[in-house]
């Protein structure tokens, strides 16, 4: 049977690609739209709420677990909620010349 | 309907695509909007896919903390004034930063339930909790440092460096043993120990380099979620990590390359900012030999001038003066004047904070030009009204080699024919330096609240000037 790869590096592979997407992508918009950028990362950074899901739903965690779960799902709802909407109020308000 | 793995994992994909195709979007004004709503859709891909996977059997928690959640932040998002979204963005990471922490911590509590606790996986929890925990409290800081809660002066003592790397030094031990014992308390002391550090690490800085502190802090923000995504073996969270803490650092070095300085001497070095004295602003202007001008001075050379560039800065949002500027704007461009806006990156108290304030003011972004842009058109232009900015505009970063902010990059304001600065008063800059273009021939001074002179220069063009 051949030797598994160890998951963690599978994890290190898609981190450090994305880390070149990122840097490629981010370096190309521009500066008039940074506060927005960092309201919109700020959004998607939101997407912790993934983990806070699976910590919150586990009924066999016990109260006290389920319980930080649940604040967990609560800060990271505003985030995603919050920063969504106030990029796109930003943004609606960046206007071409008429 | 239960979703597989690997049908979950397709879902991951697909979402994250649309973030990536989301940053995308941000390339362009004009194609903005659609990436925002390309992330959105990630995001409820994500949420979806999670919640019909076979991971998560109890709901009620997490409808009660979504659906409170939902409405906290949509009624902050409709309700911040723009002039605040430093605030908003700072107290945003630090749900980021707890949520984390608390991720970390559950998800320790749920694995030694069931078992399946490692050493790996004990040192990515450390990480995940450690970065969380630091984002937290450092953008609690930074947070108060811009509601004002807090003073914005830098705050610095004795001792201060070597206290934060024994903090650091015993956080990371705490982790080092929490990983190899699976101690609960080694985990909780090296949470609070993190929280700390936040807190002593962000404390020092003073309120105009928190550009870089939020770009710094956005960024830790996302390697968090990293973290977290190493942690629960999650090539979303890691991606969507890996994309934020890139963008966070990507801002910060560009925030640091504008003021030509080291993202290590922002943190542990840093600019002292001390109060100008009490004399009256047009007493120590004179004393200075600085020339100061009354508001009709700037009305003449306006009302005559083929092109007038607008510096704004700090002071602009401060005063909440850019919907005078948009009716100063309309007024010029009424009398065939060319107007444009001129924008340095490190103006204001966040990336981009002077586009969305011009922008919310209704001024149209082909108006609204970066520095490296506008800087030949200095030469020709006939005037330039810096509304609340000082360091950005200070000749003494091209010619004064003994100066602190000398190297830095600069808005070559003073090759215009005539300079107005709209001041409250004689107080140097954030830098503490002392601005060499007050003395130069073309430059006057028109003080007081940068709304009430721009309202001043309108009430005047519209009478008809001279």
């Amino acid at each position: 049977m051949p030797e598994l790869l160890d998951p963690t590096i599978i994890a290190l592979y898609v981190f450090i690609l994305a880390c070149f997407i990122g840097y490629w992508v981010v370096w190309g918009v521009t500066p008039s739209l940074h506060t927005p950028l960092v309201a919109l990362t700020n959004a998607i950074s939101g997407i912790v709420l993934i983990g806070a899901l699976l910590v919150a739903g586990d009924p066999d965690a016990g109260l006290l677990t389920q319980l930080l779960g649940f604040l967990a799902v609560l800060l990271a709802s505003i985030n995603v909620f919050g920063g969504f909407l106030v990029t796109h109020r930003m943004l609606s308000m960046f206007k071409k010349k008429r | 309907m239960e979703l597989s793995v690997n049908h979950q994992a397709l879902a991951y994909l697909a979402a994250a695509v649309l973030f990536i195709l989301g940053l995308k979007g941000l390339t362009h004004p004009a194609t903005a909007r659609r990436g925002n709503l390309y992330a959105m859709l990630g995001m409820v891909i994500a949420i979806a896919a999670t919640l019909l996977g076979a991971q998560v059997q109890s709901y009620g928690f997490i409808i009660a903390g979504i659906a409170i959640g939902a409405v906290i932040g949509a009624v902050v998002a409709v309700r911040i004034q723009m002039t605040a979204m430093p605030q908003l963005v700072a107290a945003l990471h630090s749900f980021v930063g707890m949520a984390a922490v608390l991720v970390g911590i559950g998800t320790f509590l749920e694995r030694s339930a069931s078992g399946g606790l490692d050493a790996l996986l004990m040192s990515e929890i450390s990480a995940g909790v450690v970065i969380g925990a630091i984002t937290f409290t450092g953008s609690v800081i930074a947070f108060g440092k811009l509601q004002g809660l807090i003073g914005g002066a830098p705050v610095r003592f004795a001792g201060q460096h070597l206290l934060n790397a024994l903090i650091a030094l015993a956080t990371v031990a705490l982790a080092v043993h929490f990983a190899l014992t699976g101690s609960l308390l080694s985990l909780l002391l090296m949470t609070l120990l993190a929280l700390l550090l936040g807190l002593t690490l962000i404390i020092p800085i003073g309120g105009a380099d928190m550009p870089v502190i939020i770009s710094m802090l956005n960024s830790y923000s996302g390697w968090a979620a990293a973290a977290t995504g190493f942690t629960l073996h999650n090539n979303l969270l890691i991606i969507v990590g890996a994309l934020v803490g890139c963008s966070g650092a990507i801002l910060s070095y560009i925030m640091c390359r504008a003021m030509n300085r080291s993202i290590i001497n922002v943190i542990f070095g840093g600019f002292g900012s001390s109060g100008g004295g009490g004399e009256s602003a047009g007493a120590q202007a004179a004393e200075r030999g600085v020339k100061s001008a009354a508001v009709e001075d700037a009305v003449y050379w306006m009302e005559d001038a083929a092109r007038v560039i607008v510096v704004p800065g700090y002071g602009m949002a401060v005063a909440q003066a850019q919907h005078a500027l948009k009716e100063l704007m309309q007024q010029l461009e009424g009398r065939g004047v060319e107007v444009r806006f001129a924008i340095h990156p490190v103006a204001g108290r966040m990336p981009g904070h002077m586009n969305v304030l011009l922008a919310e003011a209704d001024i149209p972004y082909d108006n609204v030009q970066e520095m490296d842009e506008i800087n030949p058109d200095f030469p020709g232009t006939d005037v330039v009204l810096v509304v609340g900015a000082n360091d950005v505009v200070n000749p003494a970063a091209r010619e004064d080699a003994s100066s602190p902010i000398y190297g830095m990059p600069i808005l070559e304001a003073g090759r215009a024919r005539q300079v107005y600065f709209l001041k409250r008063s004689m107080r140097p800059g954030y830098s503490g330096v002392d601005n060499l273009l007050f003395y130069q021939d073309n430059t006057s001074l028109i003080f007081g609240d940068a709304k009430d002179t721009i309202e001043a220069i309108n009430a005047a063009l519209k009478g008809g000037g001279h």
